[in-house]
């Protein structure tokens, strides 16, 4: 696990799959034990709708090459350091407006009231910077935050790396990857009925044929 | 009488439980770091490498232990936060005795008083009413060699015969399954095993939430194409993503298992070479499954026939498959019988003793492995030898340096214990590591037996919900105070370093033990000079057993990340996959089918108690959660027990989802918000386990086990559920 500087070149890159994800909110009690914010963390889990499903969706800073967040900041407090990873706001700078968490396309910066400060994911740069992965990725016991190169990504996984989004007309370009079904085979008609499996109806409610 | 000395509120005010927040100093403390410990995770049987942050004798924080092979630095969110249990206010720091006038119910004493006490109530007891009269109850969050010496300890110090542990409430069902059909209880494969196989079947386990690290190991698999099936009757976080999932009724996996047998018999999906030359009685289980359509098993387990027909082809006709079990099969009167039936399609598939292929127990406990191989259980003498056979008694009592007619026989396992205490057949108690307030079936019941003993001693760091009844508490020692090993539930065997000793006045358990044997005149076997001679010891009293250590040195443990028993001989490299080249540790070395007929639960729904209850786990708590229950991090996660129900079930009760519903069993009964969800049978609610008192799901369960394991029915009852007013949370 000793890797060099996050993001360059070949070097580790950060991965999220959400299909991966089992809830157990690892990553979200470690977050908080991160020395750059310890007691404070930092990444989101959402339930997506518990009712329906078990789903859950990890969420840490995507950073996005052009950062929104950054762009909107009237106190120009939030910066990239030289590997490119966006920062939480500058503490002196910082005016607490939250423009940054409205602007945000993946509604990640959070504003933290206790300390008048718009904190976000930093990538564990503490971490990062001395070659090891971030907390969130080091614990997830399911692989859905994970940390390393393309190759051993491609060596030992399924599914294409996906780093380019269009929201609206805004394309943003982060160097966070998410993880979906293999790109090349085209888009998926879900709508079209032939993928119906056992989700549809779980406890074959709907079946007579039990 | 082992009453509760004063109120709960009182009690609660002053030994919690209260919720430690952050480390030693605070989040903003920037303490210099006087050393690093490796060591593991004390929550849950995969005993994941973690790295311990030392200051000042106290645990400050932890970091990942990238290096070590079966998780590299992965954990779950109990093992990040586990750090916060040493340095907590509710820590127990000196011996106290029952005092309804001191503050909390307890008073403090010396150790020369509270020893003195414990010996003089063990000799009144056995001299009033014999030797079994006075009791002992153990834990495997124990090391191997705690309990290795609380074997001793009870058979040679306190000359009983009623020992038995709280893997009764775990393991129990696994290992006699596996030790009728397969000759030993061990899980026959190490995890690196599972990414090897094309198809992975998860019966009655909640990977996700209960053995998290396990999730990477199938995923794995997955990446390299292997289907999974998940068999459960909530879909589980697991099941979100599987091929197939079969959505059993509880209490009703042996039909499963029956069905899928039969649907390979009718395909010849079997692999008859494998079945001639290495098993035996393939027609007696043939037979069995003979009437065992996959409709007539869609009838008993709610589970589509078609798909029963796709998870038999698809374990049939893959090359290679892991069946992973855990509780949700083990917790049943039919505990041993859904082990078999399981194992028997391992058998008749020839997936056994092969790379990615075993039908293996997920082991629970922390030390669920290695504490069922030493010899506190009540039947079990060290090495896994059986405590009722002449040459194993004889093999360890050389050992022990006694005749063999000074060991004990074989004793009543815990919930007799139990019962034998309401009886007023055993009088006198002592504890370690074990809280059956929460954990037993029928709390309610096992209270009142706890308030019947004339004596009750316990050892522990918290003061457990059981420990309120006790008349002397002598604080013990926490997972991260005591040096020793543990083996996984891969069965592999792992260092445990103590990262700090214990504060206050408290002891390491071992110490406690050999005091109090001391005490008893019995001190010339328990005078050891360190937990490496416990283990030493170990050894030797293992070798020739099953579970042979005979070759395990603490170095080799350690420079080797884990040794896999057996290690019959010094040097022997240790032994990751069990049965390879289709040997199995019988005599004649084949694996036994076992016919398994099915039969219905203890407990059917009826008129009166129309719903299935089953019980379990959640990811942010372990056992009975007198650790992590303390956790401010993990309480906050789930804070409070919550009703599963499917909205078919709550729509027909009028009840809607955050509404308190009060659930009843034939036991008691539990009122508590309901969570209305699409992911668990509309026949079905699930509850779990974690609390005590009014919140405990354990008063509803029933108190009906095993024959052939005594493993209690936690996963089936039947109860009624009614709307008890509005959304408590709104």
């Amino acid at each position: 696990m000793k890797t060099a500087r996050y993001g360059i070149d070949d070097r580790p890159i950060f991965v999220i799959d959400q299909s991966r994800c089992i809830g157990c909110e690892a990553c979200v009690q470690a977050c908080s034990e991160c020395g750059t914010h310890r007691g404070q963390s930092l990444i989101h889990l959402e339930r997506i709708d518990r009712a329906a499903s078990t789903q859950t969706a990890p969420m840490v800073c995507m950073h996005c090459e052009d950062p929104t967040c950054a762009e909107v900041c009237p106190a120009d407090a939030i910066k990239q350091n030289e590997d490119g990873v966006v920062q939480s706001a500058l503490k002196p700078r910082c005016i607490g407006c939250s423009n940054c968490v409205l602007a945000c396309p993946f509604g990640v910066p959070k504003y933290v009231a206790d300390f008048d400060q718009m904190m976000k994911c930093d990538m564990c740069t503490d971490r990062t910077s001395e070659g090891y992965a971030p907390m969130c990725a080091s614990v997830c016991p399911s692989e859905a935050l994970w940390y390393g190169t393309p190759e051993e990504f491609h060596a030992h996984r399924r599914g294409s790396l996906v780093d380019g989004w269009l929201f609206g007309r805004q394309a943003v370009t982060t160097k966070v990857f998410a993880v979906v079904d293999d790109v090349a085979a085209g888009p998926i008609d879900v709508l079209s009925g032939e993928e119906r499996g056992w989700l549809d109806d779980p406890f074959a409610l709907e079946d007579g044929a039990r | 009488m082992a009453r509760i000395p004063v109120t709960e509120e009182a009690l609660v005010e002053r030994f919690g439980p209260h919720l430690n927040e952050a480390p030693p100093g605070g989040w903003d403390a920037d303490l210099e770091i006087d050393r690093v410990v490796d060591t593991h995770c004390c929550f849950c049987g995969q005993q994941c490498g973690i790295k311990l942050k030392v200051h000042d004798n106290e645990v400050v924080g932890f970091e990942p232990w990238y290096e070590f092979p079966f998780n590299e630095g992965k954990l779950c969110p109990k093992g990040v936060k586990r750090y916060l249990q040493g340095s907590h206010p509710d820590r127990l720091l000196h011996p106290m005795v029952r005092d309804k006038g001191s503050p909390g119910g307890f008073r403090q004493v010396g150790w020369d008083d509270a020893l003195a006490r414990v010996v003089s109530e063990i000799q009144r007891i056995q001299a009033t009413y014999g030797d079994d009269a006075f009791a002992m109850l153990s834990g495997v969050s124990l090391t191997n060699e705690k309990s290795y010496l609380v074997g001793k300890f009870a058979r040679l110090a306190l000359h009983t015969a009623n020992l038995d542990y709280n893997g009764r409430f775990c393991m129990v069902s696994a290992g006699a399954g596996n030790k009728k059909a397969l000759g030993m209880d061990r899980a026959p494969n190490p995890w690196s095993d599972i990414p090897l196989a094309d198809v992975v079947w998860t019966a009655g386990t909640n990977v996700a939430e209960t053995f998290p690290i396990t999730t990477s190991y199938i995923w794995r698999a997955r990446d390299r194409g292997a289907k999974l099936i998940v068999q459960d009757p909530r879909v589980v976080p697991l099941a979100r993503t599987a091929d197939l999932f079969l959505p059993v009724r509880p209490g009703t996996d042996s039909a499963l298992f029956g069905a899928v047998l039969h649907e390979l018999i009718r395909n010849d999906w079997l692999d008859h070479e494998f079945i001639d030359a290495h098993t035996v009685d393939f027609d007696q289980a043939a037979a069995a499954a003979a009437d065992m359509t996959p409709a007539w098993a869609a009838e008993i387990t709610g589970v589509p026939a078609a798909r029963i027909g796709e998870a038999a082809e698809l374990w049939g006709t893959s090359a290679t498959g892991m069946m992973l079990h855990a509780r949700g099969i083990e917790q049943q009167v039919k505990g041993t019988e859904n082990v078999l039936a399981a194992i028997n399609l391992g058998l008749a598939t020839g997936k056994f003793g092969k790379p990615g292929c075993g039908v293996s127990t997920i082991t629970g406990q922390g030390n669920g492995q290695g504490g069922r191989e030493h010899g506190h259980k009540c039947d079990q003498l060290p090495g896994n030898r059986d405590i009722t056979v002449p040459e194993h008694r004889e093999a360890v009592a050389k050992v022990w340096g006694v005749d063999e007619s000074e060991i004990p026989g074989k004793g009543l396992p815990a919930v007799a214990i139990i019962e034998a205490i309401h009886a007023g057949e055993i009088k006198g108690l002592l504890s370690i590591c074990f809280n059956p307030a929460v954990s037993a079936p029928d709390v309610n019941f096992t209270r009142e037996a706890l308030d019947k003993l004339e004596f009750y001693a316990t050892i522990d760091f918290f003061l457990s919900d059981t420990g309120r009844h006790a008349d002397v508490v002598l604080p013990g020692s926490l997972h991260e105070e005591d040096e020793g090993t543990s083996t996984s539930g891969e069965g592999r065997i792992i260092k445990i370093n103590a990262a700090v000793d214990p504060p206050g006045e408290a002891r390491r358990d071992g110490e406690i033990l050999c005091d109090i044997a001391e005490r008893l005149g019995r001190g010339e076997h328990f005078r050891y000079g360190s937990n490496e001679e416990i283990f030493d010891e170990l050894c030797r009293a293992s070798s020739g057993g099953k579970a042979d250590y005979t070759g395990a040195t603490w170095d080799r443990i350690e420079s080797e990340m884990g040794l896999f028993w057996p290690v019959p001989e010094v040097g022997h490299p240790g032994t990751p996959r069990l049965y390879e080249g289709g040997q199995f540790a019988f005599p004649d070395g084949k694996a036994r089918f076992h016919a398994v007929p099915y039969r219905p639960p203890a407990e059917v729904v009826d008129d009166d108690y129309p719903i299935w209850l089953t019980s379990g786990r959640v990811v942010s708590q372990y056992l009975s959660g007198t650790q992590t229950r303390r956790i401010a991090g993990l309480v906050d996660q789930y804070p409070e027990p919550l009703c599963e129900m499917h909205p078919r079930l709550a729509d027909s009760l009028g009840i809607k989802n955050g509404d308190q519903v009060t659930v009843t069993s034939r036991r008691g009964e539990i009122t508590l918000p309901a969570a209305v969800v699409t992911t668990i049978r509309p026949d079905t609610v699930f509850i779990p386990y974690h609390w005590p008192g009014k919140k405990a799901a354990n008063q509803l369960t029933i108190r009906a086990v095993d024959p052939v394991s005594a493993m209690p029915e936690f996963k089936v009852a039947a109860v009624k559920v009614a709307r008890a007013g509005e959304r408590a949370h709104p």
